[in-house]
């Protein structure tokens, strides 16, 4: 049986919700207002990117950008393929490439400053080592804006007995970099899933594709961000990783009641929305990179830790921690729809609204409930994927058609389809850089959307009537 | 604040090529979203193999003529191979394949593997130089008054490019006046319909996607040849969003919607830039936000625009709110 308001316990849900409303206004706007301040405060110490470049024809395209760092490994023997150069600053990886069949790599870097490359060493083919200890790294590497920076790493053939060097063709470990590759796909995967499920959701409900969801996974990382490494808070990141989730949440609150609800009364028509949401992408986009600048920031928790080995496997606690911490909100969102009662009314409003609305279910809470949660994770996804790029004001739109992607490869509407896609997209586009330079694995997920929707257009879990 | 000057800027943006090629992506839109009801998100995909067709073609010694028929023919096989698999897919999914379309080929356009025919990422340069030396007929000189003035370069692109905007917006309104017009409106507004009456509706809708792409690829190449250069950075999916931007602030499914919206965008976007400027260089904002907050703000100021029209005026400037009704049931 659902449940049926009184009068007056509806006139005290309004009453708080009035409050509830006033208090997510207040507090968004006092967010705004410190990032403001901060962006003033506290410019980063890096040069910043004369205009260079041809000039930009179209609004809102970006400068040619040549800054990157480039080299070629060899050995008195021959060039060596497969290794794994990676490019950070302030402890944060900022690129990473594998070297060529010629031995070639090239990293590009976002603007010119001072970077530390790190040549892996536990990809060299066998045989071949750095001269000495602690050759693998060089710190204080100078790359100006617009020009790539030629670095040299010292290799010599010879293994502890001395042996000839093995063929150097074919990169040592396949086993090894196939598990590591499936293990940043999961990671990555477990990320784009947990933004996927606000997404689906929101869609499942209220029929809009929201294409300013990328929007709520930046604001989630800035919230995070804001909460534990800027000059007014400095929270543990755990700490500041709950606040963001709630801030997020009451972000896609304030804008199902402000902008959503009252569009679904006035202009009922998906596509209109749709339009509605790129304008808001747009908008909330562009603001955040007036208040804040386009500088990448890390949090000043975890930047940089110790790898830890498991078998074949090799990550750093942190990636752990986000694992868990997607697996664990995946969960609490799967138990919530299928045993909470609320999770019921929200599985109804999606199957079937209007026998739903007449069945005695409040259609309006469902929506506002479902945005609030989806906008939560999707802030969530953000801080956990902060945690290995670093926030920046446009990652929410480089996330966004792998998150399209995985949605629609799941299924468009269900949850779970959302989860699995999540977590395929993310294995097929890290484990696609085996065969193919990074800079194209979006490239692998995108041709998996499309691969799917020729194939199978209503996704590996979708109901079949979904797609017209 | 200098109203004369923030106004001769805002002249010269609405006049620019930048302009013409932007009301070009948005004729091919309106022909697409506006007339058939197709969500294409990835126009900025057309633009991109018009500008790499002809570029590539062209530095590969084929002559320009044929090198810019080769950017169309690229955009057209583009709109039969995205046609083809997804028509029969309704619109919000048609949007996310479109988008998704155009971000592979930008990715692809600047990936390392394919540097020796795209240029990677700096793209291909100075594939033009013939249309700008012994096709240009124009006397050297400056023509105009003050500073709404070009030379002969930019007279000569600028003009080509309205040119072709003219042309599209003449054959679009011929098309629509048509039977076809018709049929296509009829596809808008309710598949079936059209469907029951013997017409073959996908063919209808490839047929739009296909011409509206063609145009659009014109746009690009327009852009291209200005810029001589083919900078995949250009092709952003923000560049769709815009000309949809222009499409809608002119007003959906009218001949001239798109070419005056394209003209009020660019006003706009360069007054307000202007504006913006002199605020903060001299004025009271100067203490708030720097010069390099400009930019990202009119976007924003876009992002709203683009908002509050579609919820309060969708059928923008000279529309009929009949046919945003027709596109949204």
């Amino acid at each position: 049986m659902v449940w049926h308001p009184t009068t007056s316990e509806k006139r005290d849900r309004r009453v708080r919700r009035h409050r509830l409303v006033v208090a997510l206004v207040a507090a968004t706007f006092g967010v705004l207002m410190l990032l403001t301040d901060r962006s003033r405060a506290q410019e980063v110490p890096t040069s910043s990117p004369p205009p260079a470049g041809p000039t930009a024809t179209a609004p809102g395209t970006t400068v040619a950008n040549g800054t990157a760092v480039v080299g070629t490994l060899t050995t008195p023997s021959g060039p060596v393929a497969g290794a794994r150069i990676e490019v950070s600053a302030d402890g944060k990886v900022v690129g990473e490439a594998r070297s060529e069949a010629d031995g070639s790599f090239r990293v590009p870097v976002p603007t010119g400053g001072r970077y530390q490359v790190h040549l892996d060493t536990a990809t060299l083919p066998a045989g071949v080592q750095v001269s000495s200890t602690g050759r693998d790294t060089l710190d204080n590497v100078l790359v100006f804006t617009g020009r790539p920076q030629r670095v040299n790493f010292d290799l010599v053939a010879g293994g502890a007995d001395g042996a000839a060097p093995a063929p150097v063709s074919e990169g040592p470990g396949v086993v090894d970099r196939f598990a590591d590759l499936v293990l940043s796909g999961a990671r990555y995967g477990l990320v784009i899933a947990l933004c996927a499920v606000g997404l689906t959701l929101i869609y499942a409900t209220t029929g809009l594709v929201n294409f300013a969801h990328g929007e709520l996974v930046t604001f989630g990382a800035l919230a995070a961000w804001l909460l534990s490494s800027s000059a007014w808070f400095s929270l543990p990141l755990a700490v500041a990783a709950i606040g963001a989730f709630v801030l997020a949440a009451a972000f896609g609150a304030l804008q199902d009641t402000v902008l959503w609800e009252p569009l679904r009364r006035y202009r009922p028509g998906n596509i209109s929305a749709l339009v509605v949401s790129i304008g808001l992408a747009l908008f909330l986009r562009n603001i955040y990179l007036v208040v804040f600048d386009s500088n990448p920031r890390a949090f000043a928790q975890y930047a940089t830790q110790d790898a830890i080995t498991f078998g074949p496997f090799r990550l750093q606690p942190k990636d752990l921690v986000s694992m868990a911490v997607c697996l664990a909100g995946l969960a609490a969102t799967a138990a919530l729809l299928r045993w909470t009662k609320l999770g019921t009314a929200v599985r109804a409003v999606s199957d079937e609204p209007d026998l739903a609305r007449s069945s005695g279910i409040d259609v309006r809470r469902v929506f506002l409930t479902v945005w609030a949660l989806g906008a939560g994770l999707a802030g969530l996804g953000g801080v956990m994927l902060a945690l290995t790029q670093g926030v920046q004001w446009n990652m929410g739109l480089r996330l966004l058609l792998v998150v399209f992607a995985a949605v629609v490869v799941g299924g468009f509407g269900s949850p779970a389809g959302a989860m699995l896609g999540g977590l395929l997209i993310g294995i097929v586009s890290e484990v696609s850089t085996y065969w193919v330079t990074p800079d194209v694995k979006d490239v692998f997920a995108l041709s998996a959307l499309i691969l799917v929707l020729l194939v199978r257009p209503q996704g590996i879990l979708g109901v079949r009537e979904r797609v017209g | 604040m200098n109203v004369g000057a923030v106004l001769v800027e805002g002249t010269r943006a609405a006049l620019g090529v930048p302009a013409a090629a932007y009301a070009l992506a948005a004729i091919g839109l309106n022909v697409q979203f506006g007339f058939t009801g197709l969500l294409n998100f990835g126009q900025v995909g057309f633009l991109l193999v018009g500008a790499y067709g002809t570029a590539i073609t062209a530095s590969h010694g084929l002559p320009l003529p044929l090198a810019f028929l080769c950017g169309i023919g690229a955009a057209v096989v583009l709109g039969l191979i995205l046609g083809l698999p997804t028509l029969r897919l309704r619109a919000d999914f048609l949007a996310i394949v479109t988008i998704a379309v155009a971000e592979i080929l930008r990715h692809l356009a600047r990936a390392q593997a394919f540097e020796g025919l795209t240029g990677g990422s700096t793209g291909i340069q100075a594939f033009a130089t013939s249309f700008f030396t012994t096709a240009n007929k124009i006397p050297k000189g400056r023509y105009g008054i003050g500073d709404l003035s070009f030379d002969e370069r930019q007279l000569w692109i600028t003009l080509v490019g309205w040119a072709l905007v003219a042309l599209c917006a003449l054959l679009v309104r011929r098309l629509v006046r048509a039977p076809w017009g018709r049929v296509v409106k009829a596809v808008r507004a309710d598949q079936d319909a059209p469907r029951s009456l013997g017409k073959n509706v996908f063919a209808y809708k490839i047929q739009a996607l296909v011409l509206g792409g063609a145009i659009g690829a014109l746009g690009g190449i327009v852009l291209a040849v200005d810029a001589q250069d083919t900078n995949p950075d250009y092709w952003v999916s923000d560049f769709t969003f815009y000309a949809f931007a222009s499409l809608i602030i002119g007003g959906l499914a009218t001949t001239v919607g798109p070419v005056i919206g394209a003209m009020v965008f660019w006003f706009l976007i360069q007054t307000v830039d202007s504006i913006l400027r002199q605020l903060v260089t001299a004025g009271p904002l100067g203490s708030v936000l720097g010069p390099t907050d400009i930019g990202p703000l009119r976007f924003a100021l876009v992002g709203l625009a683009l908002m509050l029209l579609m919820i309060f005026r969708p059928q923008g400037i000279l529309g009929d709110p009949d046919d945003v009704r027709a596109i949204d049931q």
